[in-house]
């Protein structure tokens, strides 16, 4: 095992990190040291960039990702409806690379030691950092799908709730689906990754359906009560585009599935389909459980909403879908984005001695294509509030779509566009 | 090292006077949590359709946003987000992009 020390990899920093020190609390202090970076996704592709940024690059960034590019889920409905394709939805680090100065390495972190500050990576090194950042998204839970355990099973039954190759593999089973056939798609019980995402899959497998395949048909089977994001506006989608296409089942939880006959088994009932979209209940990524942080429910990470900081371990700090959300806030990109910034801030100031910000604000907007061209948006805008330790959703602020719009269409791509470069260029 | 003591000194001053005094970069990370559709420090990808803020007047800024906070300026999500803010952090953010380039 080869132990990359912080001294070594740090050339510039330790003259600025011992002025640092000195000018702790006057805010000119310039922060010094390494930070870690586990994932390059919406949370930690953000934070690697503004960490660079904002420190003027005084601060040494390592980013782990143990995927080749970055691949967006957002968008990715789009090239499951046919209207895009992986290429519109991949993006190379290079920038991070070349532009930030952040030193990106291909491979997987298996273990993380919080007492000495170090992260073993499946290729054999090992890194020591100063602070450490995890974004590693979500993994599943599929001791609770018994029945998609294995790596066949998961081959035939898809979840694509991770864009990349599963998101090519489905739309390509949507292809070679004959008309007349049944798309079934399963939500598990919230909290889960994007509270929007399944109804606008549902709607775009539906639009690919009556464009091409009219005979077909998509059932909802949602472990939830309720349609749990924009009600009003996916109903009235799926009424007024898609009558005698789409069908809405409520309390429909998937317990299992048998996979030889792609059949859904539900709590009283079995369900057949001819193509099965199982997206199964998950929690924080894999890394976050290995490293012993504290989690709530033994799923997410408990963190400090002033600096994303574990509750229970100093030094790691989590972002993203990985965590415990705070009241009304959704697991989204845009939201692991402004995540990225709220640590990034609060890294920053600990690495020159100061506190962290003590009123951070972070806010949401998720936009939800019905068609290849309407769209439907909710936002929200959080802020910190020190009586309940949590950011709490501003009474009045935010709100939905008054209808969805052909307007909202452009704005969402352009959206991507624009958070896509906020992160990665 | 005798330029630094007064500043120690300072420092314990600010931290004993005010637990909660405002972060300095107070309107750099408020400002950063518009830069997801606005683009990093204002400056939108061109040809995006969304509209830079780098630049803006801060004048101008406040007066649009005033304008979707009373409806005056129809708007397809700026009406809600704009109200998710304190008028000193409002200020903060047209301030901070009006000095980016
Ligand atoms: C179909 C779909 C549509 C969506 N649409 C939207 C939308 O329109 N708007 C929106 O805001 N959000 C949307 N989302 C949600 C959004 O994708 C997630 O909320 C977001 O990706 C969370 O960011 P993250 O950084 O937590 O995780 P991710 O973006 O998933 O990043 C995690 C990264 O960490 C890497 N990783 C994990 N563990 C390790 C390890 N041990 N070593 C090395 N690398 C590791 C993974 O490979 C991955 O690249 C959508 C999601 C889906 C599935």
């Amino acid at each position: 095992m080869m132990l990359m020390k912080r001294r070594d990899f740090l050339k510039v920093g330790a003259a600025a990190g011992a002025m640092a020190s000195l000018y702790g609390c006057a805010g000119g202090g310039k922060a010094s040291g390494h930070v870690v970076v586990v994932g390059g996704g919406y949370g930690g592709a953000t934070v690697a960039k503004y960490l660079r940024m904002w420190s003027e690059g005084g601060v040494q960034v390592t980013l782990i990702e143990r995927n080749p590019t970055f691949i967006s889920c957002p968008i990715s409905n789009l090239v499951i409806g046919g209207q895009k394709t992986m290429e519109d939805i991949t993006i190379s680090y290079e920038g991070l690379r070349n532009k930030w100065g952040v030193r990106v390495i291909q491979d997987d972190v298996v273990a993380v030691d919080a007492t000495k500050r170090t992260v073993s990576l499946k290729g054999g090194s090992a890194l020591s950092y100063d602070r450490l950042v995890l974004s590693p998204g979500v993994d599943f839970m599929w001791d609770e799908i018994p029945g998609l355990k294995g790596a066949e099973a998961q081959s035939k039954v898809l979840h694509a709730w991770k864009a990349g190759p599963q998101t090519v593999a489905l739309r390509k089973q949507l292809e070679s689906m004959k008309d007349g056939g049944v798309y079934a798609i399963s939500i598990p019980k919230a909290p889960y990754r994007c509270p929007p995402g399944p109804y606008e899959r549902a709607c775009l497998v539906a639009n690919y359906f009556k464009q091409s395949k009219p005979k077909s048909k998509v059932v909802i089977l949602d472990a939830n009560e309720d349609v749990v994001s924009k009600k009003g506006l996916f109903t009235k989608a799926w009424s007024d585009l898609y009558k005698g296409i789409v069908e809405y089942r409520n309390n429909s939880e998937v317990k299992d599935v048998d996979v030889g006959s792609n059949t859904a088994v539900l709590e009283f009932d079995k369900f057949k389909a001819d193509v099965l979209n199982i997206i199964p209940p998950h929690r924080a990524g894999d890394i976050a459980h290995k490293s012993g942080i504290k989690l709530v429910n033994n799923r997410w990470v408990d963190i400090n909403w002033l600096s994303m900081e574990s509750t229970s371990t100093p030094g790691i700090h989590v972002l993203g879908d990985a965590i415990f959300p705070a009241p009304t806030m959704p697991k989204s990109g845009h939201m692991a984005n402004q995540h990225g910034k709220l640590a990034a801030a609060a890294i920053l100031n600990m690495l020159s001695g100061q506190e962290p910000n003590p009123e951070p604000v972070v806010m949401n907007t998720c936009y939800s294509f019905v068609d290849s061209k309407n769209v439907i948006h909710v936002s929200s805008v959080h802020q910190y509030d020190a009586a309940t330790r949590t950011v709490q959703p501003v009474k009045g602020a935010g709100g939905v779509s008054a209808a969805r719009n052909e307007l909202e269409g452009k704005i969402a791509l352009g959206w991507a566009q624009n958070i896509w470069a906020d992160m990665l260029t | 090292m005798k330029m630094f003591v007064p500043l120690a000194a300072a420092c314990l001053l600010a931290s004993a006077g005010a637990a909660h005094a405002a972060d300095p970069n107070l309107g750099r990370n408020l400002a950063a949590t518009c830069a997801n559709c606005h683009g990093t420090n204002g400056n939108a990808v061109k040809g995006s359709g969304i509209d830079g803020l780098a630049g803006i007047p801060k004048d101008k800024t406040l007066q649009k946003l005033a304008d979707f906070r009373s409806g005056d300026k129809p708007a397809s999500i700026m009406h809600q987000i704009v109200k998710g803010y304190t008028d000193a952090q409002l200020d903060l953010i047209a301030t901070y992009f009006a000095a980016q380039k």
